[in-house]
């Protein structure tokens, strides 16, 4: 008997690509993506490593299916937009050993910037799209996905979301099946794209994907569960795709359903046929109307986002209360003081903010955990679009207002986000002649989306050592004269760092270094205690917001022991010297 | 028959190890199990949600409201804000601690009061200090398994079922202090 095994849904797309014979992997993190290339590399026989964005993953994924081995890039949903060039081009040019990139949407933004749907971006960029709805799913549709890619000579995107790719359930595993690698023959017809090539490759994409729609009819991903289940006397039936799909089972086992293991391109005869077999037809997708619509486009009536939502998360008892009317009695969430993330104790960055805070700088902001500086009581971050956007907004700003308006303005951006595409805003501030302060919060790792290793650290996905991007020198090596080091633990050092380079007229960058509070061996020896004798009740200890200092009903102040990281950002904002450290 | 447990708590308190020690004991028991996490942003001090339902079949990965057999909540003030989750005979089983949301911490917001108090006039509760037992046992990291293992005690398997998933599941170098930790909240 095979073996059976519990497994996320991303480690279930990691052993779907390590059976089907991949060679090649190249990923950025991004929740809810990150965990498929951590547990992929644990296999023997793929090589897989960290790129530092993913336009670089997929040119890699891309170069080794051109020498004819099979590939796998794996990106958040916004991570494909900076892929998209890429993707769009490789796309005409098709494959030459299969190629497959998992892509994860995070519908309900549990960890995002915004709420896209990849499906659409699949249409747009004429790529098939799978949507498996469990882990097993995962697995075996990473397989088909290989097969179509080399079958239609095309790139294939496997579409998950935030509840699949964070579920776990029983999965079959099988063997490693590795395919001869195929021959690579120049043939810039296919592999070039430029206008003459790109025509022809156009015509052929189109076919393509006409072919592609005509096998969605039998594919066996595509399936119908016949039911007899009726509301009013009417039959119902519900085409639904990936989790969603998992609603409607828990709900309505009983109704018909088409389920589309394939999105792109839809099998319109399917469609057709299951449509005439109901009554009253339900289309649903989690986020945008992308099935229902072209549905709707073929002259079929349907029900689907007039009463399911576009945001947010799909559940069971949105069927129970839209569909079936149910009155489901629920209590009402109860109003309590809400629980945001916030900056853990010890992080670095809550030192950095607690100085901008101080000196009323504002920040034109980026993605990573110090996104959170946004919030209160650090309140010190204003903006935040995509990655890299800090830093070229900052010019942005300078170019409208002049220098006296970003006086009181800097750019902070992570050490990983810095590598993924800030460092192409930095050379725009340099080439155009800025005069803004950026500043580098070097945690040494990638913290918010797990911490992850890039170019900086020294360390790849497999572990291995490795020379490291020496942040100074590669700022200076772009030319910049004011580059400097600082330490944010050391509060008033980097204060007069940031006021002198906030009016110096020039362009500056000052690298923050401090390691993540969560990294391995960052805990401090100490923590840090009250004297209440000392304390004055002032307060002025609970400004950064650490949350293991709280405020007693007396006004005096407790810090919670297991909580505390030692890491003394209290102890400086204490006029009175009223915190002390004491050995853990 | 499938059944729903929620586990919440506060981002870093290791609800996602105590998830994957309940969907094990489930797996070992023979059911299809579920088990929904969460990782990423959620994880930096917010609150945070698991779900493991265990069953003949399963079909959804989450837990919705009204639908919670057994809520196991690491925060007191999380247990009130998942509460309406349960099903009306549901058991919740609470570790009494506090952590404040930031709100409070800077006195913006109030903690509410007697929380324990206001659930149990409405549903079955269980309290349990895990934090206290865990510093008692020198480690205050396993006090999830102290509530754990109260939880356990209103759960349909055996004793040896549970630790033999915890060996399997917690790092080789902390399963004594871990079943110790299981063990206090058990026979609590
Ligand atoms: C285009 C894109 N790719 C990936 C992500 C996911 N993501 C969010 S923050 C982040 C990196 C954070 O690392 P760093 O800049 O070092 O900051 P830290 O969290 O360590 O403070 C990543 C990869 C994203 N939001 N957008
Ligand atoms: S994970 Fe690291 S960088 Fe992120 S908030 Fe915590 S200490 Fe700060
Ligand atoms: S209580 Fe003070 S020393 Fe401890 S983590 Fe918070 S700021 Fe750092």
């Amino acid at each position: 008997m095979k073996e059976k095994k519990m497994m996320l849904g991303n480690a279930a797309i990691a052993r779907g690509v390590w059976e089907a014979g991949v060679k090649v992997s190249s990923a950025y993190p991004g929740t809810p993506s990150t965990e498929i290339s951590e547990e992929l590399v644990k296999y023997p026989d793929v090589y897989a490593e960290w790129a530092p964005n993913e336009k670089v993953a997929t040119e890699v994924a891309i170069g080794a299916s051109i020498s004819g081995v099979r590939s796998f890039a794996t990106m958040k949903m916004v991570g494909l937009n900076v892929a998209a060039d890429p993707l769009y081009s490789f796309s005409y040019a098709g494959v030459t050993g299969g190629m497959v990139m998992v892509v994860a949407d995070d519908p309900g933004l549990y960890s995002s910037q915004n709420e896209q749907d990849t499906r659409m971006v699949c249409r747009a960029a004429m790529v098939p799209c799978l949507e498996p709805s469990d882990s097993q799913e995962a697995k075996d549709y990473i397989k088909y996905a290989y097969e179509i890619s080399e079958k239609f000579d095309t790139p294939v995107i496997v579409r998950t979301t935030t509840r699949l790719a964070h579920s776990q359930c029983e999965v079959t595993l099988e063997d490693r099946v590795v395919p001869d690698d195929k021959v690579y023959e120049r043939n810039i017809a296919k592999n070039v794209m430029m206008p003459a090539m790109a025509k022809g490759r156009h015509l052929i994409v189109e076919k393509r994907m006409k072919d592609l729609a005509e096998y969605a009819n039998t594919a066996p991903f595509n399936t119908i569960e016949k039911g007899d289940m009726t509301i009013d006397g009417k039959r119902i039936g519900f085409i639904t795709d990936g989790i969603p799909y998992q609603y409607v089972k828990e709900v309505c086992p009983n109704a018909s359903i088409l389920k589309l293991g394939m999105c792109n391109p839809l099998p319109r005869k399917m469609i057709e046929d299951f449509a005439a077999s109901v009554d009253v037809l339900y289309i649903f997708e989690e986020l945008e109307p992308v099935i229902e619509e072209q549905v709707r486009s073929w002259g079929i009536s349907c029900i689907g986002k007039e009463i399911f939502t576009i945001q947010g998360e799909y559940s069971a008892n949105m069927i129970r209360e839209r569909v079936l009317k149910m009155d489901l009695d629920l209590d009402e969430a109860p109003q309590i003081p809400p629980r945001p993330p916030i900056l853990c104790p010890g992080c670095p960055h809550r030192a950095t903010f607690s100085v901008l805070k101080k000196l009323r700088i504002h920040a034109a902001g980026d993605i990573g955990c110090y996104t959170l500086g946004a919030l209160a009581p650090l309140s010190a971050v204003d903006t935040t679009i995509c990655m890299g956007s800090s830093i070229s907004s900052l010019h942005g700003m300078e170019k409208a207002k002049g220098f006296d308006y970003i006086k009181n303005w800097v750019a902070v951006i992570g050490d990983s986000t810095f590598l993924h595409t800030g460092v192409n805003s930095l050379i725009n501030l340099f080439y155009n002649q800025s005069h803004g302060t950026v500043l580098i919060l070097d945690n040494r790792t990638t913290g918010m989306t797990g911490h992850q290793d890039h170019p900086a650290t020294g360390k790849t996905l497999s572990g291995e050592i490795v020379p490291a991007v020496d942040f100074k020198k590669l700022c200076e090596g772009i030319g910049i004269e004011h580059v400097r080091e600082e330490d944010p633990f050391d509060v008033d050092a980097l204060t007069k760092a940031v006021k002198e380079e906030v009016n110096r007229e020039a362009l500056s960058v000052i690298i923050v270094k401090a390691p993540c509070a969560l990294l391995k061996g960052q805990q401090h020896p100490y923590v840090v205690e009250p004297l209440a004798d000392k304390c004055v009740h002032c307060g002025a200890c609970l400004q950064p917001g650490c949350p293991a200092l709280t405020k007693k009903e007396d006004g005096s102040i407790a810090i919670d022991a297991t909580m505390c990281n030692g890491c003394g950002l209290c102890m400086s904002m204490c006029k009175v010297g009223a915190l002390q450290k004491v050995k853990r | 028959m499938t059944k729903n447990i929620m586990i919440v708590g506060v981002g870093g308190q290791g609800t996602l190890l105590t998830s994957r020690i309940l969907g094990g004991v489930m797996e070992n028991a023979g059911y299809k199990v579920k088990v929904s996490e969460v990782h990423g942003m959620a994880q930096r001090g917010g609150s945070v949600v698991t779900f493991v339902r265990y069953g003949d079949s399963v079909a959804e990965p989450i837990v919705e409201e009204g639908q919670a057999d057994v809520l196991i909540a690491f925060e007191r003030l999380e247990a009130l804000r998942y509460a309406h989750f349960l099903k009306k005979d549901g058991v919740l089983i609470v570790n009494d601690w506090r952590i404040d949301p930031i709100s409070v911490v800077m006195g913006a917001q109030k903690y509410p009061e007697k929380i324990i108090e206001k659930l149990e006039r409405k549903h079955t509760v269980y309290k349990i200090n895990g934090m206290e037992e865990a510093l008692r046992l020198g480690n205050s990291r396993v006090f999830n398994n102290v509530v754990l293992g109260m939880a356990a005690r209103h759960m349909d398997f055996s004793l040896q079922e549970w630790l033999d998933v915890i060996e399997k599941t917690v790092p080789a170098k902390t399963v004594e202090i871990n079943t110790k930790a299981f063990m206090a909240g058990y026979e609590h």
